[in-house]
């Protein structure tokens, strides 16, 4: 195993469970004590990346762009990257993304669709941007079929790949075999991305670094999507006994996590009900909000939502299916309740 | 001397210039599919149409620009090549009707304004997702003003050749424009989403309209009715899957009503599987706009002896 560098992407993962609503003042306060914490590399942008904020996956309360300035202008020591989604985010934005203070950017597709990103590795090569590469929803494909994925990326210039666990659904087997298998293939750096819906975020993150990744993700207290990440400050503390510690302030890092982020989170991402079944249905843990919502609205319960869209193969992005799903589960048991009364 | 058919080629052998060659081969109006042009010898299309016996170029847009009988030119390759197209076929006096996002020219969406720009040397189709979702922005527009309007179209992987995933960022810029200028609202936003599943997925796409004060459901509920009967005269399989809905969401103008729209199109199958609906109502755009083209080019060289 090799000393990790680590990512805190609270101010992006995070911004799904704070509902995109994250402040300039929140935002300062994050960094400036990921910074002091040793942490090199903070991620801001809306939950879903460049853009993201829509009616499909929630609107910013302040626009992602002035929150990576002001992110920019409270790290001394960290850099900043920010999360684009092609299909979502475009060159436009990554373009202002870079002028208002990114120095990294991930770019991200589901798993097997690498090559819809040639365009934006392009430019953000020329603007002399650090890249990573972010396979989504890792878990649907084999590792095999994985690696001839990266290879597009580090074709378009990705300086890493992450095996991304946007379901939260792998094992830690599954999770090593992925990497394992890019850092085989690859020439660049190899990443993983954990969430904890089925409370293996850290022990994949372990398993992912025992088989050679060179990047891993965290957020403070865990606040991600779905049950949330492998938390910042629980990484520090098992890399420091593990005599990995790549310079992060074990203390200041819990205090982070305790003091500044806890008091503003909405509710503790967890592994309950809802969220367990994201990982085991593997869908996108984005959707827990979405489906809480939409079941109550429709009057379905969250988890037969999240289950069909399992079914269906829906992938990272595909919020709008849930309406749909919703309405269908809800028209289902409408018929089969008049059936009843018609045999009573 | 008086001609019954314009002559018209397609550029582009792939997913599109292919399953418009199908469709002008079923029902062919006033046109005559005279070329299929592409870059790539070996390319499915090129074979398909050569068994079909249609002249092929391997040459692209020479062979077609070398051809004066040749009128009308579908362009089915990609944004970037079309800008390159777009001005060798001005040049060259052909009317462009162009399939990529490039956005040369003006836009058509058939049941919205068909028989707009006849005198234009290029038209643009948007995009796959502009030709779905924008009829039914522009039928909420035509009974209540929309502040804002919001696309998602999720297509099967299988069906997004090179030239859709090279340019996707085009198709997004294009798709928002034309939901603003043809679709009528103030402002808009479209979101592509590739899906792999197996067996591929039909073309799904959601609509989400945010009208600028009170309106009239039933209005809107007709109108919409009225629009997707209109689309259907051309794709058979254009449909919503529910009713509208309407939701109360949080928004930057406040908590507003949103009309949700959950549409469904299934292809006719002419080239790939039926659950390519994005090509079917490309091409099939597409065809409606090069047959009044066609019709519009001989009624002009129908001069009184």
């Amino acid at each position: 195993m090799k000393t990790p560098r680590l990512t805190d992407t609270t101010l992006r993962d995070g911004s799904h469970p704070m509902r995109h609503q994250f402040t300039r003042q929140q935002v300062a306060a994050i960094v400036q004590a990921l910074d002091r914490a040793g942490v090199p590399v903070i991620e801001v942008s809306h939950g879903d990346g460049l853009a993201g904020s829509s009616l499909q996956y929630g609107f910013s309360h302040t626009s992602e762009f002035d929150l990576i300035e002001t992110a920019r202008s409270n790290a001394e020591r960290a850099r900043i990257a920010a999360l684009m989604l092609p299909g979502i985010g475009t060159r436009r934005e990554l373009k202002e993304a870079a002028a208002r203070g990114v120095q990294i950017v991930r770019i991200a597709t589901q798993c097997t669709e690498a090559d819809i990103s040639e365009q934006h590795f392009g430019l953000a090569k020329e603007l002399g941007l650090e890249t990573v590469g972010f396979l989504m929803m890792a878990h649907m494909r084999s590792p095999e079929e994985l690696v001839e994925q990266a290879r597009l990326m580090e074709a378009y210039g990705a300086d890493c790949v992450y095996i991304v666990d946007s379901a939260g659904a792998m094992l830690p087997q599954d999770a090593a075999a992925r990497v394992r298998s890019l850092k085989a293939a690859l020439s660049v750096q190899v990443g993983f991305h954990a969430h904890n819906n089925l409370g293996l975020g850290v022990a994949n993150t372990l398993a992912a670094l025992e088989a050679g990744a060179d990047q891993i993700d965290g957020c403070l207290r865990g606040l991600g999507a779905g049950a949330g990440n492998a938390a910042t400050e629980l990484l520090a503390a098992v890399l420091d006994r593990l005599g990995m510690n790549p310079g992060l302030d074990v203390f200041g890092l819990m205090d982070a996590a305790e003091y500044i982020v806890a008091p503003i989170m909405p509710f503790q991402p967890f592994p309950d009900r809802d969220a367990i079944t994201i990982g085991y249905a593997g869908v996108y843990s984005t959707f827990l909000l979405h489906a809480k919502q939409a079941g109550a609205q429709y009057n379905v319960d969250p988890r037969e939502i999240l289950v069909e869209l399992g079914r269906r193969q829906a992938v990272a992005g595909q919020e709008d299916w849930i309406i749909d799903v919703a309405l269908d589960l809800s028209r289902r048991r409408q018929s089969s309740t008049q059936r009843g009364h018609l045999y009573e | 001397m008086q001609a019954d058919k314009i002559k018209v080629a397609i550029l582009g052998s792939g997913n599109i210039g292919t399953d418009l060659m199908y469709k002008l081969l079923r029902q062919s109006g006033a046109m005559e599919l005279a070329m299929v042009a592409g870059i790539d010898p070996t390319s499915e299309g090129l074979a398909r149409a050569r068994q079909l016996g249609i002249p092929t170029a391997t040459n692209g847009i020479e062979a077609i620009l070398a051809d004066p009988d040749i009128r009308i030119v579908f362009d089915a390759t990609s944004a970037k090549a079309h800008v390159r197209h777009a001005r060798l076929l001005r040049e060259h006096g052909r009317v462009a009707i162009d399939l990529t996002p490039a956005a040369r020219g003006p836009y058509v969406v058939p049941p919205v304004n068909l028989g707009a720009h006849l005198e234009a040397p290029n038209v643009n189709l948007i995009t796959c997702g502009g030709q779905a979702t924008i009829p039914l922005v522009y039928a909420v527009s035509r009974v209540t003003s929309v502040r804002y309007a919001e696309i998602v179209s999720t297509v099967a992987s299988q069906s997004a050749g090179p030239g859709t995933r090279q340019n996707i960022d085009e198709f997004t810029f294009t798709t928002a424009r034309g939901l603003e200028e043809i679709g009528g609202a103030r402002e808009a936003k479209a979101i592509i989403i590739l899906n792999p599943a197996r067996p591929p997925i039909l073309m799904r796409n959601t609509i989400y309209v945010v009208p600028e004060g009170d309106f009239d459901e039933n209005a809107v509920r007709d109108s919409v009715a009225q629009m997707i009967a209109e689309v259907q005269q051309y794709v058979s399989g254009y449909r919503l899957k529910n009713l509208p809905v309407i939701e109360q969401r949080t928004t930057p103008w406040g908590k507003r009503p949103v009309i949700i729209m959950l549409l469904e199109v299934e292809g006719a199958g002419d080239f790939l599987p039926t659950y390519a609906g994005n090509l079917d109502i490309m091409t099939a755009a597409a065809q409606r706009v090069g047959e009044l083209f066609a019709r519009h080019l001989l009624s002009k060289l129908e001069v009184p002896v």
